[in-house]
């Protein structure tokens, strides 16, 4: 019988993502319901030296697949190292973050193991041993319970939404070395430019401040941007502004752009169109800046400023600043 | 160039969701159905595809009689052919199945390249294309910003966190689209009325081999139950001019919210 979770840990460089720690920590928090330990799974090439580094988030074994052919992604040969770990491991469930590597890989990997495969899941219901994932649809107008009727079910966790639990002390568990090779690969990563962005990763911030038409012009981002600055918080965007060619589709959060969950998320001049609460409404605290008071967003806000945008914004940046010289 | 396109029709993005009795699924009584709007990205690359390198381009679509106008709307784009796939069996299928189904259909006809959006709306999956992929036994790229080919070999451009990636590979191959990569054309009312005079061809299970294969017993993930989000307790409205308001909102994110 297969039990345990496995959770595919994704790095880039070196750099282990955030939203697979916490991905680590939801199987932590899990595994006595499953059964069986929790595995990470880590593959690159010199990934070994940054194994040890996730001792802290409390797997029992430390799964390594460390070789050149993996110094490039490609959805291929990382499809094969993973469903190794799957076979090895006989886990039960695969966890993984809900990101843009994962969103190529995991339904291959699924495929290839004739498992079914539960994306973007933002809750686990616990049903004696199994875990039913539970995820929005319909922008958020339905949530979806699933159950899995397969030896193994693989899961992909929206990033932000679960804990991160770090043990302070110092831990030590086994590393175990997992020899695959990529095999055929017919498609690969050939280059990586770096995008002209946001500092903290829009997916992943812990504070979002979103900008729509309300800003009147892209002349104002600025204003927004010192915002962020004071907040550590990542630049969004509605649609609207994407589309008037003001900023990046990059920054778009909704629907058609980006799904996030922050801690905090300012809606500066957006109206709250139902395809942008797609993209935001399981953020923790929602507060809306909007001149409207009949404004939608105002509906989904946790706390609703009637305002002008470009009058009330540097006036928090302000207060913002004076608390942050405080401390 | 053989190509093939893939199309999901869902609800309209404003229509008003509501549950199904049985809670298994949305009820489509009164919602308009449309193309998933990162399909029309896959519609339009394959025209494009086909501009500039010729051959011809085959839609399908996995679906109830819903999708019949959906692939109506495909050709009315210009696409030359359509394949209907419809059977009770497929009734609501989940990701693995629809893309086994679709597998089946396109398998055998000697695609060089297959378009997906990089995900249907609605149901937000983002798995079809990548799994089609591995059961074509062919490469993929997926959510895919740029796109070029020479009918061999392909270079194609996603955006990861914080970076562009370049992906390049060899033909035949499943790609999926996002937003930026091309304008979709709009139907024009010539192609409106000569799709309405076209053929869609129809493929049951049987036809594609596959009969009994998908019966809900047979499927490896189900849905238990659909339900409607917790409501979010209702937010309020700060008092005040511009500077009572500002300092009530920094006093509840420290005092309340606690997220600042
Ligand atoms: C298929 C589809 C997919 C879509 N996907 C997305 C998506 O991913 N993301 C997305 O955001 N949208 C998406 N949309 C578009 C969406 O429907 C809305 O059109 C869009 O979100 C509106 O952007 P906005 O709020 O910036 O603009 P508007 O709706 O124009 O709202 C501007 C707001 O600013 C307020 N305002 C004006 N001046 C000021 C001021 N001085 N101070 C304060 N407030 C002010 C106004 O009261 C108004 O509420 C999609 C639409 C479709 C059909
Ligand atoms: N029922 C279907 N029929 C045809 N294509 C589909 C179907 N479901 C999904 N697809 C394709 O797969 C893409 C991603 O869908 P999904 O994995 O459901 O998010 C869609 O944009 C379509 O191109």
């Amino acid at each position: 019988m297969a039990e345990g979770i496995l959770v595919f840990v994704e790095q880039r460089g070196g750099q282990v993502r955030k939203a697979s720690l916490e991905a680590l920590s939801e199987a932590h928090r899990k595994v006595a319901t499953v059964g069986g330990a929790v595995t990470a799974f880590i593959v690159g090439k010199d990934v070994k030296s940054i194994a040890g580094s996730l001792a802290k988030y409390h797997p029992s074994k430390i799964l390594v697949s460390d070789s050149a052919d993996f110094e490039n992604y490609s959805t291929e040969g990382y499809a094969t190292a993973l469903t190794e770990a799957v076979k090895k491991t006989d886990a039960k469930y695969v966890f993984a973050a809900n990101t843009a590597l994962s969103k190529d890989l995991l339904p291959r990997v699924a495929a290839r193991l004739d498992a079914p495969l539960v994306s973007d899941v933002t809750e686990f219901v616990v049903d004696g041993n199994n875990l039913l994932p539970k995820r929005p649809q319909y922008s958020g107008k339905t949530y979806t319970v699933y159950e899995f009727n397969s030896p193994v079910g693989l899961v992909t966790l929206r990033p932000n939404v679960f804990a991160i639990e770090e043990s302070s002390n110092n831990v030590n568990c086994p590393i175990e070395d997992l020899a695959v090779s990529a095999g055929e690969v017919k498609a690969k990563v050939t280059a990586t430019q770096a995008a002209s962005g946001n500092k903290v990763e829009l997916s992943e911030a812990s504070v979002v401040v979103a900008g729509g038409r309300g800003i009147k012009g892209p002349e104002n981002w600025p204003v927004l941007q010192s915002l962020c600055d004071q907040l550590g918080a990542a630049l969004g965007a509605s649609r609207a502004v994407v589309d008037a060619g003001w900023i990046d589709h990059q920054f778009q959060v909704g629907q058609t752009g980006k799904t996030v969950s922050p801690q905090l998320y300012i809606a500066c001049g957006i109206s709250g169109a139902i395809q942008h609460l797609a993209g935001m409404n399981s953020s923790k605290v929602i507060v809306a800046i909007n001149n409207n008071p009949d404004a939608e967003i105002f509906k989904h806000a946790t706390y609703g400023i009637v305002g002008d945008v470009l009058e009330v914004v540097p006036k928090l940046t302000e207060e913002l600043k004076k608390m942050n010289s405080n401390n | 160039m053989k190509i093939a396109v893939c199309v999901k029709a869902v609800p309209d993005t404003d229509a008003k969701i509501v549950i199904a009795g049985d809670k298994q699924n949305i009820d489509y009584a009164g919602v308009r159905i449309v193309t998933s709007p990162y399909d029309e990205f896959a519609i339009e690359e394959a025209l494009r595809l086909k501009e500039k390198l010729g051959g011809e381009t085959t839609v399908f679509s996995v679906g109830g009689k819903e999708a019949t106008d959906v692939l109506r709307d495909s050709l009315a784009r210009g696409i030359d052919s359509a394949v209907h796939i419809q059977d009770d069996e497929f009734d609501n299928l989940d990701p693995l199945s629809t893309a086994k189904v679709l597998a089946a259909a396109i398998k055998d006809g000697g695609f060089d390249a297959v378009f997906c959006g990089q995900q249907g709306v609605g149901g937000d999956n983002n798995q079809v294309p990548a799994m089609l992929a591995e059961l074509l036994g062919v490469p993929q790229a997926t959510i895919i910003l740029k796109f070029e080919t020479d009918g061999t070999t392909f270079k194609a451009e996603r955006e990861i966190e914080g970076a562009h990636e370049t992906i390049e590979g060899t033909l035949p191959a499943v790609f999926s689209t996002q937003k930026g990569l091309n304008e979709p054309r709009y139907p024009s009312i010539k192609g409106v009325m000569a799709a309405r005079r076209k053929e869609i061809v129809v493929k049951d299970a049987a036809a594609l081999g596959v009969k009994g294969q998908f019966e809900k017993a047979n499927r490896k993930v189900k849905v238990k139950e659909m339900a409607l989000p917790a409501s979010r307790p209702l937010g309020r409205k700060l008092d005040g001019d511009a500077d009572a308001q500002v300092k009530s909102l920094m006093d509840l994110l420290r005092t309340e919210a606690r997220v600042i």
